[in-house]
């Protein structure tokens, strides 16, 4: 099979299933809970899943190789990025300086 | 009446109140439909998902975590740990939606981050401002994700784009603001070093899988 068709039966898989579940999480609250509240524990742990879940992709995909650390472009595009978060930069802005910083390297290298 | 009118928000007020913000939800969908088609996610399955799961974040999650050579398993569990925080933000709003079960499934479906936030804004949450709000969220992401699976088309070597550290650039630029909290620093310090942990020997989607178990930093008072 070309690797193309597995990549596009593995997309749907992943959209039906992820769209599934996010509806009925957005759906969690108004439909199935009404006023009652989260168990104070339970409500800590789900606030820290964005934040752990979003670093952890940013390591990933920063040092993430074929089962190994890569230390390559990708770190000085990131880095870059990283700066012009930090000047305030809009998400899109940080998103171009690190794919143009990291194409240029490679370029280069 | 008028004066009723007057106290009470409508759907329009929603997507006054979001207009300001539309830029986001355009450039954000844009480079999602770019993306995915530029990683071989593809178009369809790319506008398919935007209309049915409607968060960007796990969308990006998702089709990074397939293009690094993950599994569905593992693609799938990156996007359902990010979204589940609408468990607990659908919360929050539980009680403004009227009418009907089905009803509520329907509407609850307007709720993003931004209109989340935009509708509590008075201090109270609105119900007409959240759906009017996620309703023109919802369109712009929408088109703007076809629109963006048309232009990516263009694209001829991709890899050599840089997108994998545009991934990481945005997943870092969404990831801020959490991180003003210390709890939030402290759990995302322990899922970075879980991940480099496993990097070197676990297969590809796994080390943000296992990452996940930070979050049980939470349990503590």
């Amino acid at each position: 099979m070309p690797p193309g068709a597995q990549a596009l039966s593995d997309a749907w898989i992943v959209v039906l299933v992820v769209g599934a579940a996010t509806i009925a999480s957005k759906a969690a609250g108004p439909v199935l809970v009404g006023r009652r509240e989260l168990p104070p524990r339970l409500q800590g742990c789900i606030d820290l899943l964005a934040p752990v879940m979003l670093i952890a992709l940013v390591v990933t995909q920063t040092f993430g190789g074929d089962e190994e650390i890569e230390v390559d472009a990708r770190v000085v595009g990131v880095g870059a990025a990283l700066v012009a978060i930090g000047l305030r930069a809009p998400v899109i802005v940080a998103m171009a300086v690190a794919a143009l910083v990291t194409a240029l390297l490679r370029l280069a290298v | 009446m008028s004066e009723s009118a007057n106290a009470a928000p409508r759907i329009r007020d929603g997507v006054r109140a979001a207009l300001p913000l539309a830029p986001s939800p355009i450039l954000f969908g844009l480079s999602f439909g770019v993306l995915s088609d530029a990683t071989g996610f593809g178009g369809a399955a790319a506008v398919v998902m935007s209309a049915t799961t409607f968060s960007g974040a796990a969308q990006f999650a998702s089709v990074s975590v397939l293009d690094a050579g993950g599994t569905v398993a593992a693609a799938i569990l990156a996007a359902v740990f990010l979204n589940a925080r609408y468990v607990a933000i659908s919360m929050t709003v539980s009680s403004i939606f009227p009418g009907s079960r089905l009803r509520r499934l329907v509407e609850s479906q307007a709720i993003v981050d931004e209109s989340w936030a935009i509708s509590g804004r008075s201090g109270r949450f609105k119900w007409p401002i959240l759906v009017g709000a996620g309703l023109f969220f919802y369109v712009l992401w929408v088109a703007s994700t076809a629109l963006g699976t048309v232009l990516g088309g263009v694209l001829e070597n991709p890899d050599e784009l840089g997108l994998d550290a545009a991934f990481a650039a945005l997943f870092l630029a969404l990831a801020v603001p959490y991180l003003r909290d210390r709890r939030a620093r402290q759990a995302a310090a322990l899922g970075a070093g879980i991940v480099l942990v496993l990097l070197p020997f676990a297969p590809a989607g796994v080390p943000i899988i296992a990452a996940a178990a930070a979050c049980l930093l939470g349990l503590r008072r």
